[in-house]
């Protein structure tokens, strides 16, 4: 039974080694690793946008729960009175934006502004290439550096953020687009502190390196996640944080804020290039996720490491987690409203920034203690330490109601 | 502490997403073209003309007096008496409508055309489902389309079509007793002339002629017969 699912596990390499077994032994080398990285490179360009896909219906429908409403359940099968519960809706959706016409500004700057979408896109899929997505299933391992190229790679969307604001000449996209070089760049730094601490621990830049550094066992049964220690659960949720601003999510969305700038900095993008921006941006969140559950949920790795959770396949468990995490954004979108730029630039350089720094001296600390205090001692006494400046930082952030006074001219 | 807030709002939308699959309180969602919701009873849409017989162009109750027709804010009614006339409910004699026209599109359903209305013969229909792929001709609807029965009135406006009824039985009564006080009036002047005569007669040489009778013939005929 186990060895069965042993080799569910690894289909998807098997699958790749069974096609490249296809080539003819005359192939040159090149063409072989040509071969190679299209066949890696296939799939991601497949599940993930397809997730994407799914996740549009799936957000709309929810949404729509939360707001008790029934949501999309219209389209289904063209001709047919087959419903399928609305999951067509993204197929027609997608129709819809490619003969969509596309209309560019004439006093855009048309170069970029034509670059700005593919700009976005690529370094957002590139950062899929150094997530492990199951065992031995990383596109491209980087034992050096994996977790650099990702930032990296990853903070290069800000300049085509602002290519879209910039080029379309129009206010509210240059409004939008100021915005998102503020938020990006401000809540890049908690975002990069706080995965810093799992660097610190682990002592590797190598995220397959990090999956396996999680695979220790505690109590025989409980996987060693970093979220389960005290610097990992509070660094996961300034990580959760610092992602939603870094993909535009609700409540940090002010960049595309509908009510206020009309579609933010790519408000004058239709038809095909605004789905490219829809879709980065969703892709964007979903590697954001991918690197969270990399970094503290223990990547493709069981919860608990007993029989029947050990046998379902690593990429189910990654998949499972990200679907998970992709649920609890938009159940966060259907609960918070959006912030006012100044409390989110306050949020970023008040809260997050001060939480991710003791964050990491709590950590330094855990690795220092590991071996002159217990568990059961050293956990209390690092959550401890985490708590009250929680408790003391958030005093400035909560609600003042005082009484509004309305005044008419 | 800062995140309760964010907690109980989370567990708020929960609620909310949780109670919309089985609390039909939460989700008060109607799909409509296939579920629908019975109209209220003081819902209105657009004008009908109430028939009162199986053929509707028989038993219009209009007698084309036109008053909607000045009345109509947005103009939208177009009336051509007929020449000829015809026999109303109490079977007085009255014009008819050749020609009513309603333009669907200018209409605005204030129902100033069933206020004005003397002769309970426009009333508001909640049909609106209305559209049309004609936008020109399909859209001006003429009397064959607006005649709908009075049972049709009865269904939708219940309560509003039995006081109309009743309004209607007051008149038809009133008519019916004008009509046997008229026949009434001319058998006893018919009496008293014929009293008168014979007293006359007694009174003059014999051989005069006796008048009197003649007008009861035509007063008792066309008021009375159709009331029933």
């Amino acid at each position: 039974m186990a060895e069965l699912f042993a080799k569910l596990d690894a289909l998807p390499v098997t699958l790749k080694h069974l096609l490249m077994g296809l080539l003819p032994g005359a192939t040159p080398e090149w063409l072989v690793s040509v071969v190679s990285a299209v066949l890696t490179i296939t799939p991601i360009l497949a599940v993930f946008p397809l997730m994407f896909a799914l996740t549009t219906v799936i957000e709309r429908k929810g949404l729509g729960r939360i707001q008790n409403r029934i949501g999309p359940n219209r389209v289904g099968i063209p001709l047919t009175d087959i419903r399928l519960y609305g999951f067509g809706q993204f197929i027609a959706d997608g129709i819809k934006s490619l003969i969509k016409e596309d209309v560019v500004p004439r006093a855009a700057d048309k170069v970029v502004h034509f670059l700005a979408p593919i700009a976005l896109l690529i370094p957002v899929l590139l950062t899929y290439s150094v997530l492990p997505f199951g065992k031995s299933m990383v596109p491209l391992d980087l034992p050096q550096t994996g977790l650099l190229f990702f930032f990296a790679v990853g903070a290069s969307t800000e300049l085509s953020v602002f290519m879209a604001g910039w080029s379309s000449r129009n206010k509210y996209s240059l409004l939008g687009a100021m915005r998102a070089i503020a938020q990006m760049v401000s809540y890049e730094i908690p975002l990069i502190l706080s995965s810093l601490t799992v660097v610190m621990i682990t002592g590797t830049l190598s995220l397959t390196a990090i999956v396996q550094s999680q695979s220790g066992v505690h109590f025989g049964f409980l996987h060693n996640w970093h979220l389960f220690t005290p610097w990992g659960l509070v660094g996961f949720f300034l990580f959760l944080t610092a992602a939603a601003a870094e993909a535009n999510r609700t409540p940090f969305d002010l960049p595309e804020a509908e009510s206020e700038i009309i579609a933010g900095y790519f408000t004058e993008y239709s038809g095909f290039k605004f789905a490219i921006f829809f879709l980065a941006e969703y892709l964007g969140l979903f590697a954001m996720c991918g690197l969270g559950i990399t970094l503290f949920l223990g990547g493709w790795l069981p919860p608990l490491n007993i029989a029947p959770l050990t046998w379902i396949p690593s990429w189910c468990w990654f998949l499972g987690k990200l679907s998970a995490l992709i649920v609890l954004f938009i159940w966060l979108r259907g609960t918070l409203p959006r912030l006012r730029t100044d409390q989110l630039m306050a949020f970023a350089w008040k809260f997050l920034l001060p939480m991710t720094l003791i964050n990491l001296v709590v950590a330094a600390l855990w690795y220092l203690l590991r071996d002159s205090l217990p568990l059961y001692a050293r956990w209390p006494l690092c959550f401890a330490m985490l708590a009250v400046p929680y408790w003391l930082l958030g005093r400035g952030f909560e609600a003042k109601f005082t009484k509004r006074e309305y005044r008419y001219a | 502490m800062l995140g309760t807030g964010i907690l109980k709002g989370m567990l708020e939308t929960a609620k909310n997403f949780a109670g919309s699959y089985h609390d039909p309180a939460r989700l008060t969602t109607v799909e409509y073209p296939e579920q629908r919701i019975a109209s209220k009873e003081n819902a209105r849409q657009f004008p009908f003309l109430v028939h009162d017989t199986e053929d509707p162009m028989k038993g219009l109750r209009c007698v084309a007096c036109q008053i909607c027709e000045k009345e109509c804010p947005p103009q939208c009614i177009y009336i051509v008496k007929s020449k000829d006339k015809r026999a109303d409910y109490k079977g007085q004699m009255q014009l008819y409508p050749v020609t009513f026209d309603i333009d669907l599109s200018v209409c605005m359903s204030c129902q100033i055309c069933v206020e004005v209305c003397p002769f309970e013969s426009i009333k508001m229909d909640t049909e609106f489902e209305l559209s049309n792929t004609d936008r020109f001709g399909g859209l001006l609807v003429n009397k064959h389309q607006l005649a709908k029965s009075n049972d049709h009135y009865r269904k939708i406006h219940p309560s509003e079509a039995a006081a109309s009824d009743a309004a209607l039985a007051v008149e038809v009564a009133k008519a019916q007793a004008k009509a046997k006080a008229d026949v009434e009036a001319k058998a006893k002047a018919a009496a008293e002339a014929k009293a008168k005569a014979d007293a006359a007669a007694a009174a003059t040489p014999v051989g005069a002629v006796p008048s009197a009778p003649q007008p009861s013939s035509p007063a008792t005929g066309p008021a009375a017969a159709p009331a029933a």
